[in-house]
């Protein structure tokens, strides 16, 4: 890299971690609200069902 | 006759399964943009006549720092729409893009300084350029802790949206700085009035790179979208059967 490796996969590797990083954060938002909400339906019908 | 109704997906019921169905496509150009695109960066485009192999920064930053004002803009639209139209999939929108504008900032900044320490001797000046995209990332900031500080989504929505919609002055700000201000940050490389001042495959190379951060952005908003539906519809009907 002509004396620019550190600069230029600097550059590079900081994007590729942060883009990777990204999607991973907001799957485990994702799956997190619907492991919650799975929960509560749970919770609902076990109250209806067993007063 | 319209042949599509537009408005059906103004409701988050009818767009959850739809985003649902158009991430996996972007993910799929966001890759194959991608691939293209560093395969370019590396071994197609030449080595720089005065910048040596430095210049292959741009090949990340000027995408990131493109990014970072297209998607300002976009959440500034939505969040403006939700406001005068009151409709909550539009401020759903601008709240699921700002995460991603914060990050395409902050990559411009950092890639930034990666460029700036070989050619100019310094990470970081205070030039117009600079601390205009600077004071863009606190913008991304500012929104986000303003909407999470206000515990009623609805008006967090509106105290974002009147933040988001000042902070757009910013925008021309940045684009502009180069030319406005007598900035150490180097003029525009492509412009619309003229030819680009620079080799084609470099060119090919930043366009590529460009387009794969475009649908990265579109495909990450989108799924962090359908996680905020979930958490703020998630007492309503729809919900109930989305997860069926």
């Amino acid at each position: 890299m002509g004396g620019y490796a550190l600069y230029v996969w600097g550059s590079f590797g900081a994007c590729a971690l942060l883009l990777v990083m990204e999607p991973l954060l907001v799957k485990q938002r994702l799956s997190a609200v619907r492991r919650l909400l799975r929960r509560e339906r749970l919770a609902e019908s076990l109250d209806k069902n067993y007063p | 006759m319209n042949l599509i109704n537009w408005f059906r997906y103004a409701s988050p019921q009818s767009f959850y399964p739809l985003a649902g169905r158009m991430i996996p496509l972007f993910w799929i150009l966001a890759l194959l943009f991608g691939a293209a695109g560093l395969w370019v960066s590396f071994f197609v485009a030449p080595t720089d006549a005065q910048q040596g192999e430095g210049y292959r920064i741009i090949f990340v930053h000027v995408p990131a720092s493109w990014m970072s004002m297209v998607i300002y803009l976009a959440m500034a639209f939505w969040a403006g729409l939700g406001l005068a139209l009151n409709t909550r999939l539009s401020s759903m929108m601008a709240q699921a893009l700002a995460p991603t504008g914060a990050l395409m900032a902050a990559l411009s900044l950092i890639t930034g300084a990666f460029w700036g320490k070989p050619m100019w001797g310094t990470w970081w000046v205070w030039d117009a350029r600079l601390t205009s995209e600077l004071i863009l990332f606190f913008l991304y900031v500012g929104f986000m802790a303003l909407q999470s500080a206000i515990d009623d989504p609805r008006r967090a929505d509106k105290a974002g949206a009147v933040l988001a919609l000042i902070g757009v002055v910013n925008v021309p700000i940045i684009y502009f700085s180069v030319t406005w201000w007598n900035t150490l940050h180097q003029g525009s490389s492509i412009n619309l009035t003229r030819a680009p001042s620079m080799a084609q495959t470099m060119l090919l190379g930043m366009l590529l790179m460009a387009l794969a951060f475009w649908m990265y952005s579109i495909a990450v908003s989108l799924l962090r979208l359908r996680a905020i539906m979930l958490e703020r519809e998630r007492h309503s009907e729809w919900v109930k059967h989305a997860l069926e």
